[in-house]
């Protein structure tokens, strides 16, 4: 180890997490270990700063018997009768998007798809829920066309129909545009699968792309960071583009068909996909989740540019890669699996009873650590925060302040500014390029107040899904909005005949760190 | 004995689950086929599903025309067994020179999904026969290259010897040139059309049972021959 004063401000890291890296190492980081934990503790991959609040999700859950999967894993599962269940979640892709909006939007579908097929479900629909500056904003015709050409893209190209949503044009979201995609998994009971690492001995197999630069850093460096500069139309300038991740929908549609005939023929003990820190998150957390240790060889990996460092290999976000735990007896049906697919496929290390996650390259050891302090042991704060100075002026205003039409032509004038407002509107110029038939189990579809999708053939079980938000409500009292929300979705889904049964949510805040 | 129709699953196709329900919904036997296999495993008809064969990054159809499976079907199709292209299937069958032209990107550059009015422009093929000739019929079109275009003379010669088998009607949703949505060999029994049949099979999940009669009319094929 070097003496020399290590990056880890640059990477993201304060002193005294730094300086807490070192106890749980009892030395300095190496290189590799520091952007590991550069990338894990982040606020996108830890939740350090909300933690705390999220907590509260899993203590005021209400009894339940049809929770199969809960908090923890890469999605819920509701058990839905018929010895079937279903698996959903939503996540944003928020400033991916901002950056580049086809491929951010697009590696947003990808990733909560791959999160599904984690769980062992076969994806069978995906909705979004998009928000933008005003539409007449210098800057959204790039961001709009961009994001709804990437959902469509990706999503088309994976043939999962998309059966609905929100778009919303606010000035509030000019430069920071938010790009929640939400996808919906089915399995049978039998066939769930878990992010967990068990079995001295077993072998972890890499599957889908190849590993290359782009999202280096993707999760510290990206999804967290503010952008001074909101109107630009480069996004956030030059040296933060390769950390947006570029998507192939191909390989994820292989990767998918192979996923899940591994499950059927009951040939992974383990699986998790590689999303946000990469290869550094999937074996991280399968070894701790699975209370074991982890040996990889990182020179194993396939690459598509040689000269990647075991860094850059370590932390790369590239898209349409999963982390599989195998039985050695089952090591060559698994690789003929994927081969029929056509799927890369490599044994890359074993699960070990050591406690450590040992990487090696080129057989030097490169990174040492308990898996846990990585995955599940990082700080968390208690941010200070308070009452907005603005909330008691913005509840005061009410619309009883409000300019009113006070004649026909004023009235008049006022419909037709309703009428052909962008929220107001049509959203067909949108969901029209999105495929909402694939797979021929869509029953509703844009533009009804849910979308509704039969779980299976021969079955006339089917599910509905509402995906809804009001950020002005939230901004004006953040409790009710967020009830309002919650009745929104409930009202959309009951209209549709459906019993609410499960429900999940995504976020959007911004940065812990920064006052409003 | 029951009628077997195979459908092709390339890397990538998407719709080949929703062609096969479409033929089990027909009352046929469902066969898949696999891209990678010289063997069409005896079946009485073929179809060549819609998705993005192989991703369709380079031209769509391109690279599913040199799959081991697809000599079999040329070969086949030659010798007169029906076969039926649905959407990326369309433009396999094009790019396989079994059907003449090509499919290019919409007009308007976008993808696009909505249910669409055809009208059915000959009857007298293996694939239409449930249909009267004129007749008009609802089934969703979902593409980003659906727009068929072919020179002008092979244009003129495809309508005067009835060989446009289906054309948009109130609206074109990808500027397909003379509306063409589909057309057919000379036999009959090779029909190619960019909309999806196979989607309207059931009004519960599409916009109506209309694409149903494709693949009954298959099935009667068999049963006059």
């Amino acid at each position: 180890m070097t003496e020399t004063e290590q990056p880890y401000a640059e990477l993201g890291l304060k002193d005294d997490e730094y300086a807490r890296i070192c106890t749980i190492l009892g030395r300095k980081p190496s290189d590799t270990e520091l952007a590991m934990y550069s990338v894990m503790w982040s606020e996108h991959c830890s939740y350090k700063s909300s933690k705390v609040h999220l907590r509260q999700f899993g203590e005021k859950a209400p009894e339940t018997d049809v929770l199969l999967v809960g908090m923890g894993e890469n999605a819920g599962v509701v058990d839905v009768g018929d010895g079937l269940a279903v698996t959903f979640k939503v996540e944003s892709h928020n400033h991916p998007s901002y950056v580049e909006p086809y491929q951010g939007a697009a590696t947003g579908v990808g990733g909560i798809v791959r999160d599904i097929l984690t769980m062992g479900a076969r994806p069978i629909a995906v909705m979004d829920s998009l928000r933008f500056g005003e539409i007449d904003h210098p800057d959204s015709r790039r961001l709009v066309g961009g994001v709804v050409a990437g959902v469509g893209g990706y999503g088309n190209c994976l043939g999962l129909p998309n059966i609905g949503g929100e778009v919303v044009f606010d000035p509030t979201y000019a430069g920071n545009p938010l790009v929640n995609a939400l996808c919906l998994g089915v399995m049978r009971h039998d066939r769930i699968q878990l992010a967990r690492a068990e079995g001295a001995g077993n072998k972890v197999v890499l599957l889908g792309a190849k590993t290359g630069r782009d999202g280096i850093g993707g999760v510290s460096v990206l999804a967290s960071a503010t952008f001074n500069d909101p109107v630009a139309g480069d996004g956030g300038g030059p040296s933060k583009r390769p950390s947006v991740q570029v998507g192939d929908p191909f390989t994820e549609k292989v990767v998918i068909e192979c996923c899940l005939e591994l499950f059927d023929r009951e040939l992974v003990t383990g699986i998790q996909d590689l999303g946000g820190a990469g290869l550094s998150c999937a074996t991280s957390e399968t070894a701790s989740h699975g209370g074991s240790g982890m040996r990889v060889e990182l020179d194993l990996v396939p690459l598509r540019e040689p000269s990647m460092s075991p860094v850059e290999v370590i932390t790369s976000e590239s898209q349409e890669r999963m982390l599989a735990i195998v039985r050695p007896v089952d090591v060559d049906e698994v690789l003929a699996v994927c081969g029929r697919w056509g799927v890369l496929a490599t044994v890359i290390g074993e699960v070990t009873e050591t406690g450590r996650l040992e990487v090696r390259w080129h057989g030097e050891v490169v990174v040492d650590v308990p898996p846990a302090s990585l995955a599940d042991e990082g700080p968390v704060y208690e941010r200070p925060f308070e009452r907005p100075a603005d909330q008691d002026a913005i509840q005061a205003a009410t619309p009883d302040s409000l300019a009113r039409p006070q004649t026909g032509a004023e009235l008049a004038d006022t419909l037709l500014r309703m009428v052909g407002s962008a929220n107001l509107a049509s959203r067909r110029w949108v969901t029209e390029q999105y495929d909402r038939y694939v797979l021929g189990g869509t029953v509703l579809a844009m533009p009804h107040d849910s979308g509704v999708v039969r779980l299976v053939d021969d079955s006339d079980r089917g599910v509905a899904l509402a995906l809804d938000g009001n950020g002005r409500y939230a901004r004006l009292d953040p409790y009710a909005g967020a009830q309002l929300a919650l009745a929104e979705a409930y009202r959309n889904v009951s209209t549709s005949g459906a019993r609410p049964l499960a429900v999940t949510n995504c976020l959007n805040f911004g940065s812990p760190k920064i006052p409003p | 004995m029951t009628a077997r129709i195979g459908v092709v699953t390339f890397p990538g196709s998407l719709d080949d689950r929703d062609a096969l329900r479409a033929a089990r919904a027909a009352g046929a036997e469902p066969v898949p086929l696999w891209h990678g296999d010289r063997d069409l495993r005896g079946v009485d008809a073929v179809i060549l599903p819609g998705g993005f064969s192989y991703g369709d990054y380079l031209r769509a159809g391109a690279i599913a025309r040199f799959a081991p499976v697809m000599a079999e079907v040329v070969g086949a199709a030659r010798g007169g067994l029906p076969v039926l292209g649905i959407c990326n299937g369309f433009q396999v069958l094009c790019e396989a020179g079994l059907l003449p032209g090509a499919l290019i990107r919409n007009a308007g550059l976008h993808f696009v999904c909505r249910d669409q009015r055809l009208r059915v422009e000959s009857a007298d093929t293996a694939w239409t026969s449930e249909y009267a000739t004129g007749a008009e019929i609802v089934v969703p079109v979902k593409n980003g290259e659906g727009r068929y275009v072919v020179d002008e003379r092979t244009l003129d010669e495809l309508e005067a010897t009835g060989r446009v088998a289906f054309r948009y009607v109130g609206g074109n949703p990808n500027g397909a040139l003379r509306d063409i949505a589909g057309i057919r060999n000379e036999a009959g029994n090779v029909v190619g059309l960019m909309p999806h049949p196979e989607h309207a099979i059931d009004p519960l999940t599409g916009p109506s049972a209309d694409g149903l009669g494709i693949f009954v009319s298959v099935l009667k094929s068999f049963a006059a021959a």
